[in-house]
């Protein structure tokens, strides 16, 4: 049996996914967060069923592009029950979805999400009274705390079996009576088989002009679309509005009605949480606040960080000197070892103390639901530099991992608004390069030439959007984001994400990183590493480094945080000064920032971007940092 | 009277009359339940021409200016 779960953005689908599928989905409380869907599969009293977590979509009729990666899913035709997954603090907007996916006439199941956030926001809903007019039958549930979970899948499981289908519900006469006409034209040219959906669910569509099935329609027959067009004016005609508004006012009003008659409304409760945004989006406080948030931000993992590193790292370099005793440092079994020990060094003592801070801090800050916020302040700026307040979203993400940060791009509408959120996020330091700021710069410099390099980090990131909007001068259309209400953060869900993406460096990053290190003993022990270092000897005496950085600059392309591991162990000593002067330092650090993005970054953009503009992006921060480098060198 | 969203200044009630964008903006403002006939409270707005915030049946929704320039709303007591 194959499950969907499908709801508007932020009704808590990906939570109810983790329930049964472990901390898979990423959850965070802000609108559009689950881009591509997430599949898994799990006993249901007694049979495997395939559940999928499709991305949040406000309607049927969709715009961006993981809306219609979910929708493309539905239509498929694979689904047997479809999980129906609404906010119940937001109902009557959300039957609008609810509607839509029942004109489908797929077995469905509504699970009435957040009941407990509702009933504090006054709102009491008639469940029976609900399922009775929809004719499906539907499940009140908390998520977040697992309760009704259980009774919504085995519900869904029934459904299933019993292929049971709800009610359609009907419009005003007049328009049903166009949509009926239109059905049966369909009907006779057969056109939905080809779909595989219900009639009059295409003749909705056609009537609200929806680009997907008219532009797949218009190669085909002229003939048909003549009559699309003379129903669209009919209804134009009667109601004084264009086709696609009737029918989505019809939508609106059959579920205002629909919520009037299950819902009463009591007081709200209101509670501390929601006079927070009278400071966080205050027009002054709350700039204030977003500066404070992220100063201690900076500050915590590097405190955090520093603590753990130190007596980490001395302990590592303790036991080389130790092996020495026992093994001849001239042998090849020496080399390996020492690589392997300087491998696991580099995972433990210097990536993994301030990995964890910044994504579990990063975590909290998410499910608070502050991101959307942050949309809201930033949007004025955002606009100077060609781009809308949502891009935001991106780029903080990007401060944890770029690849989840371009594929977040795919909540801007415009292309060209993804593109230049595309090209600006690889320059966002990630996790990975945050570590080589701290362990290198915050560690052997101070903590605020660490700060320096994160402004002058967004100060370039402005002025390359400047230039890339420049380039392409189009406007992007204004920002239309839901701000949803706060949620207090678990610190379990938190650090079930951070685990999540945490995982990612311990299972892939890491073992890479013992190879890496290994690799490049050998490289040294067979002095084959002086033939590469040559090689890029024109680049690294334009930026006046050692020359041993040269091996380091290949491994930061697969991972950007082997390349400072790479370094502390090419130089051969943890103390980096005694090698290398603050100003080397800073100009590795910068270049390492900006240089090309790492592998798994130049897959993705090469999936949502194409090639062409990977390539240009790949130049773009090439030659970007070569020339912050040699600034940094003659400079700082 | 009718003025453009935008316009309208903070803790202001307005119905909403019409939207002049094309099909793909009035498809997004339907979607988050603003349509002709629904009344919108104006919150927030944010500095230097930035969003507004408006609450739309018990909603919060950011709404860049280009986007409140193109809902025309007329004042409701």
């Amino acid at each position: 049996m194959r499950i969907a779960l499908m709801g508007q953005p932020n009704s808590g689908k990906s939570t109810i996914f983790n329930h049964v599928a472990g901390y898979k989905a990423v959850t965070s409380n802000f609108p559009g967060k689950t881009v591509k869907y997430e599949l898994t599969k799990f006993n249901l009293l007694g049979r495997t069923v395939e559940l999928a977590d499709l991305p949040g979509t406000y309607s049927l009729t969709s715009f961006d592009l993981a809306e219609l990666e979910a929708r493309k899913y539905l239509l498929k035709g694979n689904v047997d029950v479809v999980i129906n997954v609404i906010d119940a603090s937001l109902l009557s907007r959300s039957l609008e979805l609810t509607l839509q996916l029942l004109e489908l006439k797929l077995p469905m199941v509504i699970c009435l999400n957040m009941i407990d956030e509702a009933e504090r926001k006054g709102i009491k809903i008639e469940i029976e009274k609900l399922s009775e007019i929809l004719g499906v039958p539907v499940v009140p549930a908390i998520a977040l705390k697992g309760k009704g979970v259980k009774e919504l899948f085995s519900t869904a499981y029934k459904i299933g079996e019993e292929k049971e289908i709800g009610k359609t519900m009907n419009f005003s006469k007049d328009v049903e009576e166009v949509i009926a006409q239109l059905s049966t034209q369909i009907k006779k040219k057969q056109i939905n088989q080809e779909f595989n959906i219900p009639e009059r669910f295409l003749a909705l569509k056609y009537l609200e002009n929806d680009s997907y099935f008219m532009e797949n329609y218009e190669e085909k027959s002229n003939n048909l679309f003549k009559k699309i067009v003379h129903f669209q004016n009919i209804l134009e005609e009667t109601h004084g509005r264009q086709s696609d508004v009737v029918i989505s006012s019809e939508r609106h009003h059959l579920s205002m009605n629909i919520y009037e008659s299950v819902v009463s409304l009591t007081k709200p409760h209101t509670s501390l949480i929601d006079y927070l945004d009278n400071i966080l989006m205050h027009p002054f406080l709350g700039y204030i606040f977003l500066g404070l948030i992220f100063y201690l931000f900076f500050n915590l993992i590097f405190s955090v960080g520093k603590i753990v590193e130190e007596p980490l790292l001395d302990y590592f370099y303790r036991l080389i000197p130790l092996i020495e005793k026992s093994i001849n440092p001239n042998t090849l079994s020496f080399s390996i070892i020492s690589g392997i020990i300087q491998g696991l060094a580099g995972g433990i003592a210097i990536v993994l103390p301030y990995l964890f801070p910044f994504l579990f801090g990063l975590a909290i800050l998410e499910d608070l639901g502050y991101l959307p916020r942050m949309a809201f302040l930033l949007d004025a700026f955002l606009h100077k530099i060609g781009l809308h307040g949502k891009a935001v979203i991106p780029f903080i993400l990007g401060y944890g991992c770029t690849v989840p940060a371009i594929m977040a791009t795919r909540i801007l509408e415009s292309e060209r608004d993804r593109f230049i959120a595309s090209v600006l996020a690889t320059m966002i330091p990630c996790a990975a390069r945050m570590t080589i700021i701290f362990a290198l710069v915050a560690f052997y410099i101070s903590p605020q030439a660490a700060l320096a390099i994160y402004i002058l980090n967004i100060i370039v990131i402005i002025i390359s959007g400047k230039i890339l909007s420049r380039l392409l001068p189009e406007i992007t259309p204004g920002m239309i984001l839901e701000i949803p209400a706060y949620h207090t953060p678990s610190i379990k869900v938190a650090l079930a994400k951070t685990w999540l993406r945490m995982k990612e460096f311990i299972f892939i990053a890491w073992p890479l990183l013992i190879v890496g290190s290994t690799i490049l003993s050998l490289l040294q022990f067979y002095k084959t590493d002086m033939l590469i270092n040559n090689l890029f000897s024109p680049l690294t005496s334009l930026l006046g480094l050692p020359l041993v950085v040269g091996t380091t600059l290949i491994f930061g392309v697969l991972r950007k945080e082997l390349s400072m591991l790479m370094l502390i162990q090419a130089i051969g000593t943890s103390n980096v000064t005694a090698v290398m002067s603050t100003t080397q330092i800073m100009t590795f650090t910068i270049f390492v920032i900006f240089y090309v993005p790492c592998v798994a970054t130049i897959t993705v953009l090469w999936k949502e971007i194409g090639s062409k503009r990977t390539l240009f992006t790949v130049a773009f921060t090439f030659i970007l940092a070569v020339i912050l480098a040699i600034i940094t060198r003659f400079i700082y | 009277m009718t003025i453009t969203l935008d316009l309208a200044k903070e803790n202001q009630k307005v119905k909403v009359a019409d939207i002049s964008g094309g099909w793909g903006i009035r498809q997004r403002l339907g979607c988050l339940g603003i349509h002709p006939g629904d009344i919108i409270t104006v919150k927030r707005s944010a500095i230097m021409r930035g969003p507004i915030l408006i609450n739309i049946h018990g909603n919060q929704v950011a709404l860049g200016r280009g986007v409140a320039g193109k809902i025309i709303v007329e004042a409701v007591e």
